[in-house]
């Protein structure tokens, strides 16, 4: 078990005759992933070389829009690697031909643009991820998006984060254990799969026993985690929050990563987490340490 | 990017919101033009500063002729308002104000939507109303795929409590504040006050509005509402070069890869700086994913350039970005700067051929470049190396 992706999901890449489409691709394809096709309307009709995790060629059809590319291929999980300027569109014809995932790794989307998807969304079937985000792996099953497989394996532990680098850095730092699914939310201030989404599909997948959530400054969407894990999540919860030491006003990188006033600072997202009972560690390694010492006691 | 408020004027003119006459100033003798251009009666000389409280500091000022407006702007000109120097003042047409009403349409994070605000109690700061007398703040949801269309207005004015005869012309003004928002792809446009007039005119005398960066694409014109003056030398330096870098103030210049990583890295350098003197992060660097020489080499030549930062602290984990190229990345860059590059360097490498990485710069041995074998000890190494 995992969530929202698995050894069974199909994928198609929106944008995946471009530099980052093909690349990405690529890695997918090696990490063992299901990928069977992709859309550029302009490249219709055309094919994509690549090879599988085994070595062998694969050749993957282009087709013109995501609902023939789902009629041929059963895809249910849709990449999206198109720039920024269309991103909205490519969502949007995603959504209307009713796909089940749609992780959107394009960085630098309108945040308007964003908020139009997620109003059209609503009542629709589709699961979004990001924009901006690394998107989900479940490791040795499959991967939609650009996390590096390599760095850990199958294990009980299911991780949310805004950031990609961090998320790497905490699959290394638990390596030895392993992870049931890593997904990237994106640190956009506007995003389609939260950290309560997250840790609701964790708290229900049987083969996560305890869940690492990452957060950053910016919002109050760690806040709101808390209130929801005091409610909902029996599994235990590590926490890592990045920014303690993040100026007031300034943004740093991330769209959402800005500290405005009281709300928003890490030090307001780890008492509210720590008034829970989720243990909150200074730094990633303690993080780990934690999660380590949580493990060993069940 | 925030606005001043001229700048915002602006805007709202130009997308037909109802604005009194302005005219934005550097020196005195530009500000005596501006008032004789709005047509030598009374003004107020504003100070434009992307902060609040400015009339409190003594930012705002009225005068009655050119002469006095030149003598009010030379008082305010290069005043300090909570850390920022006024650079420039705006001559506003003066107004006859008989009410002071609240409005503001926002990007609302939590809900994924828009928000509007809007009171017929503005003035006043109105995060107080909101704590003191939130009955009085009307706050109604926009579905962004609507937007405030005429029904949504209507909402909106009824809600705040707006007298009948002026709930009409208030709502045309919210429209048009609307469109700014959409227009110019704006998060946050907000008016405080927005006002009635002796004439009964509806009037947006103050505004702020702050635009999406990421819609840049849309907006050329955006670029030259930059205020360049205001930034920092060595920011403004890794702009050109496209380099994501926030000047902080501090010892250990850092640099690493995607900004939740950079992030915690400033937190774990600022701790271990506490058994270090109380070294601190000096910058906030992201170079982002696919780091050649030449990021690299533009990164470290804008933290070297930083006189406060006495060591750097190279933090990145390779996921797509292969450790091996960003080896090469710090060694083209130390060669690139030569003698340029006098602070020691810790490098700690970890993930997408590590091994490669290290072996690169452990046989390029540079005299300046420590290799560090995790974030933690490379982060203590870098702070022992700054308090030296």
């Amino acid at each position: 078990m995992s969530i929202y992706l698995n050894q069974d999901s199909k994928i198609i890449v929106q944008g995946i005759t471009g530099g980052m489409g093909a690349k990405h691709t690529a890695l997918m394809l090696d990490s063992g992933a299901q990928i069977v096709g992709g859309v550029n309307a302009r490249k219709a009709g055309t094919t994509v070389e690549h090879k599988d995790h085994e070595g062998n060629e694969v050749t993957l059809p282009v087709f013109g829009t995501v609902k023939e590319a789902m009629a041929e291929t059963g895809a249910d999980v849709s990449v999206v690697f198109v720039p920024p300027a269309f991103t909205k569109d490519a969502a949007i014809e995603a959504i209307d031909a009713g796909i089940g995932l749609l992780v959107i790794i394009t960085e630098g989307v309108p945040v308007q643009d964003t908020a139009e998807v997620w109003s059209y969304l609503q009542g629709k079937e589709t699961r979004m991820i990001g924009p901006n985000c690394p998107g989900i792996i479940t490791p040795g099953e499959s991967l939609a998006g650009i996390t590096p497989h390599t760095i850990t394996g199958k294990g009980p532990i299911g991780l949310v984060s805004k950031s990609g680098t961090l998320t790497y850095q905490m699959m290394y730092e638990l390596g030895d254990l392993g992870f049931s699914t890593a997904i990237g939310i994106g640190g956009d201030p506007i995003v389609g799969t939260t950290h309560i989404d997250a840790l609701e599909a964790f708290e229900n997948d049987p083969e996560t026993k305890a869940i690492v959530m990452i957060g950053e400054i910016g919002g109050d969407a760690e806040e709101r985690a808390a209130a929801y894990i005091k409610e909902h999540v029996t599994k235990p919860v590590v926490g890592y929050v990045a920014g303690f030491t993040a100026p007031e006003g300034k943004t740093m990188g991330h769209a959402g990563a800005i500290v405005s006033g009281s709300s928003g600072t890490a030090a307001a997202k780890k008492e509210a987490l720590e008034a829970v009972g989720v243990k909150v560690g200074k730094t990633p390694s303690e993080t780990a340490d934690l999660m380590r010492e949580i493990l060993q006691s069940l | 990017m925030d606005l001043f408020e001229y700048q915002a004027r602006d805007i709202f003119e130009k997308h037909g919101v109802p604005v009194l006459g302005g005219v934005v100033a550097t020196t005195p003798e530009e500000a005596r033009e501006g008032a004789e251009k709005l047509g030598g009666g009374t003004v107020v000389v504003k100070a434009q500063v992307k902060t609040g409280g400015r009339g409190k500091a003594g930012g705002v000022k009225l005068a009655h002729s050119p002469e006095e407006t030149a003598e009010k702007a030379g008082e305010i000109l290069g005043m300090d308002i909570k850390g920022h120097t006024v650079h420039r003042v705006m001559i506003a047409q003066g107004a006859k104000i008989a009410e002071e009403f609240y409005f503001s349409v926002l990007l609302d994070r939590s809900n994924r939507n828009y928000l509007a605000m809007c009171s017929v109690e503005g003035g006043m700061e109105i995060e107080q109303l909101a704590v003191e007398r939130p009955e009085a703040l009307a706050r109604i949801a926009v579905d962004p795929a609507v937007g405030i269309d005429e029904a949504k207005a209507a909402e909106i004015v009824d809600a705040a409590g707006f007298a009948e005869d002026i709930k009409g012309k208030v709502a045309e003004v919210i429209r048009g504040l609307w469109t700014v928002f959409k227009a110019e792809d704006a998060t946050l446009v907000e008016v405080n006050p927005l006002v009635k007039t002796e004439d009964g005119e509806i009037v947006a005398l103050d505004g702020k509005v702050t635009l999406d960066e990421n819609a840049g694409f849309r907006h050329p014109e955006h670029a030259e509402l930059e205020d360049s003056a205001a930034a920092d030398p060595l920011e403004a330096k890794a702009k050109e070069n496209d380099l994501n870098y926030v000047k902080l103030d501090g010892e250990v210049g850092i640099i690493g890869n995607g900004a939740g990583l950079v992030m915690s890295t400033l937190d774990v350098v600022a701790y271990a700086g506490e058994r270090h003197g109380g070294v601190k992060p000096a910058n906030f660097l992201d170079i982002g994913g696919g780091a050649n020489a030449k990021v690299m080499a533009n990164g470290l030549d804008v933290i070297l350039g930083d006189e406060q930062v006495k060591a750097v602290f190279v933090n990145v984990f390779g996921g797509i970005t292969a450790c091996d190229e960003v080896a090469n990345g710090i060694v083209g860059a130390l060669d690139l700067l030569g003698d340029h590059a006098t602070k020691p360097l810790v490098v700690r490498l970890d993930g997408n051929n590590v091994e490669l990485g290290r072996q690169i710069l452990a046989e390029r041995n540079h005299p300046l470049v420590t290799l560090a074998e995790t974030m933690d000890g490379g982060a203590d190494k870098a702070a022992e190396l700054a308090n030296a």
